[in-house]
């Protein structure tokens, strides 16, 4: 059964950004978690709420809907399969994912795509973030 | 990008407002965090001069494994201390060290005075001045909730700022470092004000490709599960450091009352157990850090009829219960908090106030200083009027005042009463009264600080093994120098034990720096060494060190202590550290 990432306990998280690291060095081999899909942060500083922007896992994904080269397509259960030698760098798909989960690599001019691995839950100390079956 | 054979500086000047980026590769065995501080300031400060002399440099540096393992996420600041003349150390949490790792920045420098108040903007590709009028004045919550509206980087910053206190030059005024953390104890919020620099803002963005992307996995790996899967931090994220005021009460070594006690009557009700239970909500970590150890409380306060709330959430440790607690007599969590939160937002450090105030009670209590000087009365477990005196330390309204904003020992020194002002080094205690291995470790340590060599836990361990005397000084000073390589690789002191030589060269290995458990022993000597000769020059006398009578007045953990057994100790010290 497909699996796609949760984040429904983000009461509970404390801010270590050991998701987004985990993220960073197994998808794109980077110390930065800039580089991270899974991106954690606060809104009005620490003494409020720590907020996660993640891929919301879609059944009928807007990012692959705008896709002209597929190099996004729909995944089964949710989400979308990342083709990388097929995108040219066109960012219509950060346009096109309102909950902000796509961002723009600059480095390499390809999109930062979550493609539900898990890593991140692995690393998760809080048990925060969850894959659940779909 | 970081490098590693090189060590990437930023050196900022206020006064001309320009900057360099500079490259060395001669530093390189320092690594980063207090080696590399120490060097560069034996390369910046200006001997001849004044602490707050614009001259003067602020140096900040993270470590090689910063942000990227587990609980690497500390930065070291030194600097002149505007509150002891001396040595000035200070380590900060938070997001600091991950800000400026990804900034590309493993120091910063700052030197130089601004003709107006000024923030600074640091990001990888642009250092802005900023002109800071407007903040200037206000305290550190609004300061940095301005500073995140108007700042780039999200989730990527770190925000550094003074409070009124550091403004007005006290001389223990601290640098807040993103709301829960500090750059504590010996001023250099002050020496921020002194250079108008109100703020500093860093921002990182930079990618930095993994070398060996499998190594770094595997050593990662090994790191985590040891701080998430052991127990080895579990103290630290469960009840917090706050356990301590229970533990240390019952063992007789908990200063009360400026010290006339050693444990306190009212400790079962601001115990880390009774946090938990009544105002613990949350946890929080510093960025990179997957053990969470700062702990908020909620201080919910009833501000008119008709069941009108207004809360704050602020945050607590052992150290603020001691300095604004149990030193003051204070025996609720809702006046802690509020004293918390003064010191929070004036911008100065906890312990150094908590001390203080507690000198001035018993001060004025013995007639050294009087009603119409002070326009208040100290007095222990009087909350109100502690709030009152803080808010005329950081505005020093008069003659009293300005020379209370000196520290507690200026102020002994000229008002009298230095048998019952707590400090050492002129440094305000640490809240431990363990016995000789906690005098010696705060009188001769760099900071003054119970971090720099932690003797208090060496009194613990004494009674446990009955360690000699000679053993006790010989562990502090081991400790002290591999605490030197702990904080230049500027791991977190809590995961002391989870950074084994093993553990700390496998890391260093993913960062492509070739270091040996030899090689790290050498380091700490080094910088051991190099931190003593700096001191000395800087005016430190290992032979001319004053112990208040209070010290040998109040048993510590039952035990009575003698000044010639301490003396003894103290020459032990600086022989074997050739001081």
């Amino acid at each position: 059964m497909p699996k796609l990432l949760r984040a429904d306990q983000m009461k509970k998280c404390i801010g270590c950004y050991s998701c987004m690291l985990a993220c960073a060095r197994t998808l794109q081999h980077d110390f930065s978690p800039r580089k991270a899909a899974i991106q954690i942060r606060s809104v009005g500083g620490l003494q409020s709420r720590l907020v996660v922007d993640i891929c919301r896992g879609c059944t009928d994904p807007p990012c692959a809907l705008v896709c002209n080269c597929n190099a996004l397509t729909p995944r089964r259960g949710g989400g979308v399969r990342f083709y990388k030698d097929r995108c040219i760098g066109c960012e219509k798909c950060v346009e096109a994912c309102i909950v902000g989960a796509i961002r723009f690599d600059e480095d390499n001019k390809q999109p930062i795509i979550c493609i539900q691995c898990g890593t991140c839950v692995k690393y998760c100390p809080h048990e925060v973030l969850s894959m659940h079956e779909v | 990008m970081t490098r590693t054979s090189s060590i990437r500086i930023l050196d900022i000047n206020l006064t001309d407002k320009k900057f360099q980026v500079k490259e060395r590769e001669d530093l390189a065995p320092f690594l980063g965090g207090t080696g590399l501080a120490t060097k560069l300031y034996a390369e910046y400060v200006a001997y001849d001069k004044p602490p707050l002399a614009q001259e003067q440099p602020i140096i900040i540096t993270c470590g090689p494994l910063s942000a990227i393992f587990p609980m690497a996420t500390k930065a070291v600041a030194t600097f002149r201390s505007p509150l002891t003349g001396e040595w000035g150390e200070s380590h900060a949490g938070m997001r600091i060290a991950f800000a400026m790792r990804f900034a590309g920045f493993r120091a910063i420098i700052i030197h130089g005075r601004a003709e107006r108040p000024v923030y600074l903007s640091i990001g990888p590709n642009r250092v802005d001045f900023k002109d800071g009028t407007p903040l200037w004045g206000m305290p550190t919550d609004e300061t940095g909730r301005i500073l995140r509206q108007i700042s780039p980087g999200q989730g990527f910053r770190s925000c550094l700022r003074i409070g009124p206190a550091g403004e007005n030059l006290v001389a223990f005024a601290n640098v807040n470092v993103d709301t829960y953390r500090h750059f504590g104890r010996l001023g250099l919020g002050a020496v921020f004000g002194s250079k108008q620099l109100k703020a500093a803002v860093i921002y990182g963005g930079n990618s930095e490709p993994i070398p060996d992307p499998k190594q770094y996995r595997e050593v990662y790996d090994t790191i985590y599960h040891l701080a998430v899967n052991t127990d080895i931090m579990e103290k630290y994220h469960g009840l917090g450091t706050s356990g301590n005021i229970a533990a240390l009460s019952a063992l007789g070594a908990l200063p009360t009352e400026n010290l006339q006690k050693n444990t306190f009557e009212g400790s079962q009700a601001i115990s880390g157990e009774a946090f938990a239970r009544d105002t613990l909500v949350r946890k929080v970590a510093c960025t990179g850090c997957p053990v969470g150890c700062i702990h908020i409380g909620v201080r919910r306060k009833l501000f008119a009829e008709g069941h009108e709330y207004e809360s704050t959430y602020i945050a607590y440790d052992y150290e603020p219960i001691y300095a604004l607690g149990t030193m003051l007599g204070i025996s609720t969590q809702e006046q802690i908090f509020d004293l918390i939160d003064y010191v929070e937002q004036s911008g100065m450090d906890v312990m150094s106030t908590g001390v203080l105030l507690a000198w001035l009670t018993e001060a004025y209590q013995k007639n050294i200083v009087t009603k119409e000087a002070l326009g208040i009365e100290p007095a222990f477990n009087n909350v109100d009027n502690y709030m009152k005196i803080m808010d005329n330390i950081v505005s020093q309204p008069n003659e009293l005042y300005r020379l209370l904003a000196r520290g507690t020992n200026q102020a002994a020194q000229k008002l009298g009463g230095l048998d019952y002002a707590l400090t050492l080094g002129n440094h305000e205690m640490a809240g431990y009264h363990t016995g000789y291995g906690n005098l010696v470790g705060l009188a001769l340590g760099p900071r003054h600080s119970h971090l720099d060599n932690s003797g208090y836990s060496f009194d613990q361990k004494a009674l446990r093994n009955n360690l000699s005397r000679e053993q006790v000084v010989r562990e502090i000073i081991a400790e002290e120098k591999w605490r030197n390589v702990l904080n230049s690789l500027c791991v977190c002191l809590f995961a002391r034990e989870v950074y084994t030589r093993e553990n700390i060269c496998a890391a260093l290995a993913c960062v492509r720096i070739n270091m040996t458990g030899e090689g790290l022993e050498k380091l700490g000597d080094e910088v051991f060494r190099l931190k003593n000769q700096i001191r000395l020059q800087l005016g430190y006398n290992p032979g001319n060190l004053n112990f208040a009578n209070r010290f040998f007045e109040t048993p510590a953990m039952g035990q009575e202590l003698d000044r010639e057994i301490l003396a003894d100790m103290i020459n032990m010290y600086r022989s074997q550290a050739g001081i």
